[in-house]
C-alpha cells in the first residue's frame, strides 16, 4: 500500500498543472467565443473567478503529491503529539 | 474523559451551539433559493441566463470567503475562545443578511445594487467560515470520546435544517403574498426576518460557557499564541490539513451540494418545474433524510468515519447521472398527444414595449391541464418590429405541475441525494475534530472544511450551470463537475485515509 500511495503521489503532482492548464485553455477559448462586450465582461468574470479559485487548489495538489511521494503519508499519526 | 459533561448538560450545548449554526445557514441559503428572484432584482432586465450566472457567482463568492473566514475566525477562537467567537459571527451573519432585504433594485440605484449585495455576501460567507468549525468544535469537546461523532451529528443536521427553513418560509411568504408581490418585494421578507432570529440566539448563546478543553488550555497557559503558523508552518500538520481536504472535505463537499441545491437548481430551471413544486420536492426529502445525519454519526462511533463517507461518494458517483436522466424524463412534455391534454385554457397575451425602441415583446401564454392530473404553462415571447413585422420566438414549456405518482417518485430520488449527504456529512465533525490537536482545532479543522464545502460544493451550481450552457453539452453536462471531484476525492481517501479514530482529543 505504502508504494501504491508514492507512486499516486507522482499522478497528483502531475494533475495540478493538467488542471491549470485545461482551465487556462477552456478560459481563452470560452471567451473567444464570445459575440458582444457585455457578454465577454461576464465570461472574463466568470472564467476570473474559476481560474483565481482553483490555482491554490492545484498548488496544493501538487504538494500533496510531492508529500505522498516523499512517503509522509505512510504513517498517519495516532495521536496529536505526533504532529 | 472526565471534562465530559452530564447527559443533560451536554444537550444544552448542542441546542445552544445548533441554534445558531442554524441560524447561520439559513441566512447563507435564502440567498440561493432565491437566486433566479434575486437575479430580476439585481441586474437589468435583458441580461437573461447572464444574470442568473452573474447571482449565481454572488452566491458562489460568499461560499469562496469562507475559508478566510475560517482563518480569520479559527485564529480568533484558538487565542480567545471558542465562544465569544462565534458570537461575532453570528452578529456579523445577522447584521448582513438584514442588509440584503434593504438593498434597493438594479432600477433605483443600477450596478451599485449587484456590488452592495457582493460586499454583503462576502460578508456572510466570512462570518460563517469562522462559525462552523467553532461550533463543531465547542460540541466535540464536550462530547464522551465513545459518542463524539453522535454528538456532533446533531450540529451537522442544522446546514439542511437551515437549508429547509429557508426554503419553507419562502414558499410560506410567496404564498401569502402571491407570485407578483413576492418577486416585487416580499422575496425580502425571509432575509429582514433573520434579524429576530438572531436576537434569540444571541440571547442564548450569551449564557453558554467557554469549552472546558479551551479552558484548560488557557488555564495552563498553554494557548497557541500564532494558531496560524502553528496549523499551516508546521508540516506534519499541514500535510493532515491537506489530507483532510482532497481525501475527505472536497468529495462531501460536491456531495452536499449537489443532492440539496443543484438539484433544486436543475429542477427548476432546467425541467422548468413550478416554483413551488420544486420546492416542496426539497422539502419532504430533507424531511424524510434529516435523521439520518445522527443515524450514520452515531454508527461511525461503532464503525470509524472512513467507509461511511467514501460510500456516500461512491454512490453519488455512480447514481447522479441516472437520477437526473429521470429528472429529464418525467417533466419532458414536449410531445403530449391530443388525448392527454384534459383542457387548454384561452391564450392571454401581453405586450410590452422595449425600452428606447418603437418594438415590442409579445408574450402569448396558454394553461395546459393533462388527464394524469399535470399541467403547464406553454409560453411564446414574439418580438414585433415597426420594420422587420413579427420575429416568432422559441415556445417554452413552464411551470409545470406534476402528477402525484410523479411527485414522490421525485421525492423519492431527492431523498436518495440527501441520504448520501447524511453518509458524507454526519460523521464528519468528529472525523476533523480528532484530525487535530485541541490548541489549533479550530483553525486547522475550518480551513479544509470550509475549503471543500465553500469552494469545491459552493461552486456546484454555479460550475455546473457554466458547463450546461457551453455550446454542445447537454443538460446532463454539468454533473461530470460534482462526479469528477467527488471520484477523486474517493480514491484520495480510500487510500491516504486511515479508518481508526483518535480517542483522546484532549491534547
Amino acid at each position: 500500500m505504502n508504494t501504491l500511495k508514492k507512486f499516486l503521489g507522482l499522478v497528483w503532482m502531475v494533475l495540478g498543472p493538467l488542471t491549470m492548464t485545461f482551465l487556462f485553455i477552456q478560459a481563452i477559448d470560452k471567451v473567444g467565443l464570445t459575440h458582444s462586450d457585455i457578454e465577454r465582461t461576464n465570461t472574463i468574470l466568470q472564467w476570473a473567478i474559476i481560474l483565481f479559485i482553483f490555482l491554490p487548489i492545484s498548488l496544493g495538489l501538487m504538494i500533496f503529491g510531492f508529500y505522498a511521494w516523499k512517503g509522509e503519508y505512510d504513517h498517519l499519526p495516532e495521536s496529536s503529539e505526533e504532529l | 474523559m472526565s471534562d465530559t459533561l452530564p447527559k443533560n448538560n451536554i444537550f444544552k450545548v448542542i441546542g445552544a451551539s445548533s441554534l445558531g449554526t442554524l441560524i447561520e445557514w439559513y441566512d447563507f441559503y435564502i440567498f440561493g433559493s432565491l437566486a433566479v428572484i434575486i437575479g430580476h432584482q439585481l441586474f437589468p432586465e435583458d441580461a437573461g441566463a447572464s444574470a442568473l450566472i452573474n447571482t449565481l457567482a454572488i452566491f458562489a463568492a460568499g461560499f469562496i470567503v469562507r475559508p478566510f473566514g475560517a482563518l480569520v475566525f479559527g485564529r480568533l477562537g484558538d487565542l480567545i475562545g471558542r465562544k465569544y467567537t462565534f458570537l461575532l459571527t453570528l452578529v456579523l451573519m445577522g447584521g448582513s443578511t438584514f442588509f440584503i432585504g434593504l438593498i434597493p433594485s438594479y432600477k433605483s440605484i443600477g450596478y451599485a445594487a449587484p456590488i452592495l449585495v457582493l460586499i454583503l455576501r462576502l460578508i456572510q460567507g466570512l462570518a460563517l467560515g469562522g462559525e462552523y468549525g467553532g461550533a463543531a468544535t465547542y460540541v466535540a469537546e464536550h462530547a464522551p470520546k465513545d459518542k463524539r461523532g453522535f454528538f456532533t451529528s446533531w450540529i451537522q443536521t442544522t446546514a439542511t435544517l437551515g437549508l429547509f427553513l429557508s426554503l419553507g418560509i419562502i414558499v410560506i411568504t410567496k404564498n401569502i403574498l402571491g407570485a407578483e408581490t413576492f418577486g416585487d418585494w416580499g422575496w425580502r421578507i425571509p432575509f429582514l426576518l433573520s434579524i429576530i432570529l438572531v436576537v434569540v440566539s444571541i440571547y442564548i448563546r450569551m449564557k453558554m460557557h467557554e469549552s472546558p478543553m479551551f479552558s484548560k488550555l488557557k488555564a495552563e497557559g498553554n494557548v497557541s499564541k500564532n494558531p496560524l503558523k502553528e496549523s499551516f508552518n508546521n508540516k506534519a500538520n499541514f500535510k493532515m490539513v491537506l489530507l483532510a481536504l482532497f481525501g475527505a472535505t472536497m468529495g462531501q463537499g460536491v456531495i452536499w451540494y449537489t443532492g440539496q441545491f443543484y438539484a433544486q437548481s436543475f429542477l427548476e430551471n432546467t425541467c422548468k418545474l413550478d416554483f413551488n413544486d420544486s420546492r416542496y420536492i426539497l422539502l419532504w426529502g430533507i424531511a424524510f433524510a434529516t435523521p439520518f445525519f445522527v443515524v450514520f454519526g452515531a454508527w461511525s462511533d461503532k464503525v470509524g468515519r472512513k467507509w461511511i463517507m467514501l460510500s456516500g461518494m461512491l454512490l453519488g458517483i455512480l447514481f447522479y447521472r441516472p437520477i437526473y436522466q429521470l429528472f429529464l424524463d418525467d417533466t419532458n412534455y414536449t410531445k403530449v398527444e391530443q388525448a392527454d391534454i384534459l383542457s387548454a385554457s384561452p391564450a392571454q397575451v401581453t405586450s410590452v414595449l422595449i425600452a428606447n425602441s418603437t418594438d415590442s415583446l409579445r408574450t402569448v401564454s396558454t394553461k395546459v391541464m393533462l388527464r394524469n392530473g399535470a399541467s403547464f404553462n406553454k409560453v411564446q415571447t414574439d418580438t414585433v418590429s415597426a420594420t422587420k413585422g413579427i420575429l416568432l420566438g422559441k415556445e417554452v414549456i413552464k411551470d409545470k405541475v406534476l402528477p402525484t405518482p410523479v411527485f414522490w417518485k421525485f421525492v423519492g430520488l431527492i431523498f436518495f441525494q440527501i441520504l448520501l449527504v447524511t453518509m458524507v456529512y454526519g460523521p464528519i465533525a468528529a472525523f476533523l475534530v480528532e484530525l487535530f490537536p485541541t490548541k489549533i482545532r479550530y483553525t486547522s479543522m475550518s480551513l479544509p472544511y470550509h475549503i471543500g464545502n465553500g469552494v469545491f460544493g459552493g461552486l456546484v451550481p454555479f460550475i455546473a450551470t457554466l458547463i450546461a450552457s457551453f455550446s454542445g453539452s447537454t443538460p446532463l453536462s454539468g454533473l461530470w463537475y460534482p462526479i469528477g471531484i467527488a471520484a477523486l476525492s474517493l480514491v484520495i481517501g480510500a487510500i491516504y485515509l486511515s479508518n481508526k479514530r483518535d480517542e483522546n482529543i484532549n491534547d
